[in-house]
């Protein structure tokens, strides 16, 4: 009996071809055990259509230590400014407890909120500014002063005019007060009203909400879909119906305040994997298997893996074909949240599934939200009907929550549509494209200009790394003066000494405005010195071998 | 001309200094008292520098030179 394949050295040479369907992931079975081929150097490289570029550069040490300084000079006088207002030499300002309750179990923990208290509020004037005008390509701000370092805010009664707007996630540009474009949610507006006052098992339910539903449904691709009224309730409240005590859930380390909170309100075992690491994932898959449960060693009623397909605060995308295989491998169920990635990736913006090449029905379970790319307010889930028609009776958010308004709803259909071109201009499509250049634009100039940018290369939101604690008012701060609006993150929605300023690429920002915005960071960069890249790039970039990835050791 | 930018210059430096010390974000009083114990600190470690870098740079240099070479006062002869 002749074998037509040879071991040697451990490689498998095949010299029938046309036996090799199986491989796509490079598996073969012989004599009913699976050997998998591997090419050399680029480890599963078969499973990517497209190169995957992603970027964390580390800075230089110097900054490291800097920023470490800036955090002590902080705290000592953080601890200063406590030891003058628990003796009295200064007010205080933050909330505390009657004089007849002194003596009561405390109810504010004075030094829970020391970092609130000492550092937050010294640049608190970056965060929560009120805006009054739609949040487009620009918008208009109210101005307001403080006359007490941040503890109080008035207004002055100006509006500032036109600030750019690199903050908002209006990433196809859906936020728009054009009349034409708003008719149909205007007539639903004056048929429906603004209140549903029910929830969807009571009488909530709408033909709006059958119609959406429906459509969600053919625009991703699966049997059936469900909307609810919020993004942060879909995850919270529908992990706990899908997962219960003895089931185990694998979430990823930087995953979203709402996953993280429907993972602990379902009673599950949650173990964490480090960020988009599938070396770290299959292991614990590997250990999930073989030990089981913690003390019983029974096998997990359930294993389920949540990532999201754009990191918001890295702007990494999620490695779904690897992800894809381990679960079929090891038999696990996977949850997608695309909550920034849906509309903003993929070629006609379907989402990471698109982006990959893959087939919606390699994911169980996708989530979305329709608050970035789509302009309105809510959340989806989506998949097989079966799973669908579970969550109709099982979810915490049918049962209890309000439903989804019905002119938000027809503000989502009228996107969708234009998205899939079935109003039949090619609008949707043009939405996209836009998007995809702007965002490759941007990332490219960003990086000629030697700032540190995380994420991958096709994501639209964009980390510009700033560090040090004492540049993220500054930054703030000159950008509004530049009539540019950013957003800037610091501990503890990220590692406390990698501070960033966040921004949101759209589809409606033109290039001009993108050059106003390039030109003030170019200023900004040299004049607050935040380029501290040291892969300075050429500019031929088609030079550069683009299968290389750079990741963070 | 040239004074108004040796001017923005050295204001650019002191905004650097802030900026990565942190005290940008402290309020004016804060400020003041941080500049004299940082300025104070730094005179310390300039005085003490001046005062004891030469005496303690010659003195190594002589215990070299012993090592490699010349002989010093006193020192053990070899016997011919």
């Amino acid at each position: 009996m002749a074998n037509p394949s040879a071991v040697c050295n451990g490689h498998l040479h095949h010299h029938h071809q046309k036996q090799n369907n199986l491989l796509k992931s490079g598996i073969y079975k012989k004599n009913g055990i699976t050997k998998g081929m591997k090419k050399n150097g680029v480890s599963n490289g078969t499973l990517y259509k497209k190169t995957f570029i992603e970027h964390f550069e580390q800075a230089p040490m110097y900054v490291a230590v800097f920023t470490v300084v800036g955090f002590a000079v902080g705290t000592i006088f953080g601890y200063l400014r406590d030891f003058m207002r628990a003796w009295g030499l200064e007010k205080r300002n933050i909330a505390e407890e009657r004089e007849q309750q002194k003596d009561f179990v405390p109810l504010y923990q004075d030094f829970e909120n020391f970092y609130t208290r000492n550092l937050y509020m010294r640049i608190r004037d970056n965060w929560n500014r009120p805006i009054c005008s739609v949040p487009g390509p620009q918008f208009d701000l109210m101005e307001r002063v403080t006359d007490d370092y941040n503890w109080t805010f008035r207004f002055t009664g100006r509006t500032i005019k036109n600030v750019i707007n690199m903050g908002s996630y209006n990433y196809l540009g859906f936020a728009e007060t054009d009349v034409n474009a708003l008719k149909t949610v205007t007539i639903e507006l004056e048929k429906y009203g603004t209140g549903v006052c029910s929830t969807r098992q009571e009488m909530g339910t709408l033909d709006k909400h059958v119609e959406l539903e429906k459509l969600v449904a053919t625009f991703l691709g699966v049997e059936d879909s469900m909307v609810f009224g919020m993004g942060f309730a879909t995850n919270s409240m529908n992990i706990p119906a899908l997962v219960g005590k003895g089931c185990l859930i694998l979430s990823d380390e930087l995953n979203h305040t709402s996953l993280v909170l429907g993972a602990r309100l379902s009673g599950a075992t949650i173990r964490i994997f480090k960020h988009n690491n599938m070396q770290s994932l299959e292991k614990l898959l590997r250990d999930a298997i073989i030990y089981g449960q913690p003390r019983t060693h029974r096998a997990w009623r359930k294993i389920i893996i949540l990532v999201e397909g754009i990191y918001s605060m890295e702007g990494s995308i999620v490695r779904l074909p690897e992800i894809v295989s381990l679960k079929n491998k090891y038999k696990a169920y996977l949850y997608l949240d695309e909550a920034h990635s849906i509309g903003a990736v993929g070629a006609t913006g379907r989402g990471v599934v698109e982006y990959f090449g893959m087939s919606p029905d390699d994911v169980d379970v996708l989530m979305g939200t329709f608050t970035k790319s789509f302009g309105a307010a809510g959340g989806y889930i989506a998949g097989k009907k079966g799973l669908v028609d579970f969550l109709r009776t099982h979810s915490h958010s049918a049962v209890y929550a309000t439903s989804m308004c019905p002119p938000v709803a027809e503000q989502i259909i009228r996107a969708m549509k234009c998205l899939m071109g079935l109003d039949g201009t090619t609008q949707g499509l043009q939405r996209v494209r836009q998007l995809e250049k702007n965002t490759r634009y941007f990332r490219r100039k960003l990086h000629e200009m030697g700032f540190i940018i995380y994420g991958n290369d096709d994501s639209p939101v964009v980390p510009l790394l700033l560090y040090m604690p004492g540049k993220i008012g500054a930054f703030a701060r000159r950008m509004l003066e530049r009539n540019i609006g950013v957003v800037v993150v610091g501990f503890p929605a990220t590692p406390i000494t990698e501070s960033r300023a966040r921004f949101c690429v759209s589809a409606a920002h033109t290039r001009e405005m993108l050059d106003t915005v390039l030109n003030a960071l170019d200023e900004l960069g040299d004049y607050l010195q935040l380029k501290y890249s040291r892969y300075s790039k050429s500019s031929h970039p088609e030079l550069y071998e683009e299968t290389r990835l750079e990741l963070e050791d | 001309m040239d004074v108004k930018r040796v001017k923005d210059y050295i204001y650019w430096l002191y905004y650097q200094y802030l900026l990565v010390t942190c005290s940008y974000v402290l309020e004016p009083w804060e400020q003041s008292m941080f500049h004299t114990i940082t300025v104070t600190v730094v005179a310390m470690v300039v005085y003490t520098a001046y005062v004891f870098v030469p005496i303690h740079v010659r003195l190594a240099l002589e215990f070299f030179s012993q090592i490699f070479g010349a002989q010093p006062d006193g020192a053990v002869s070899v016997a011919n």
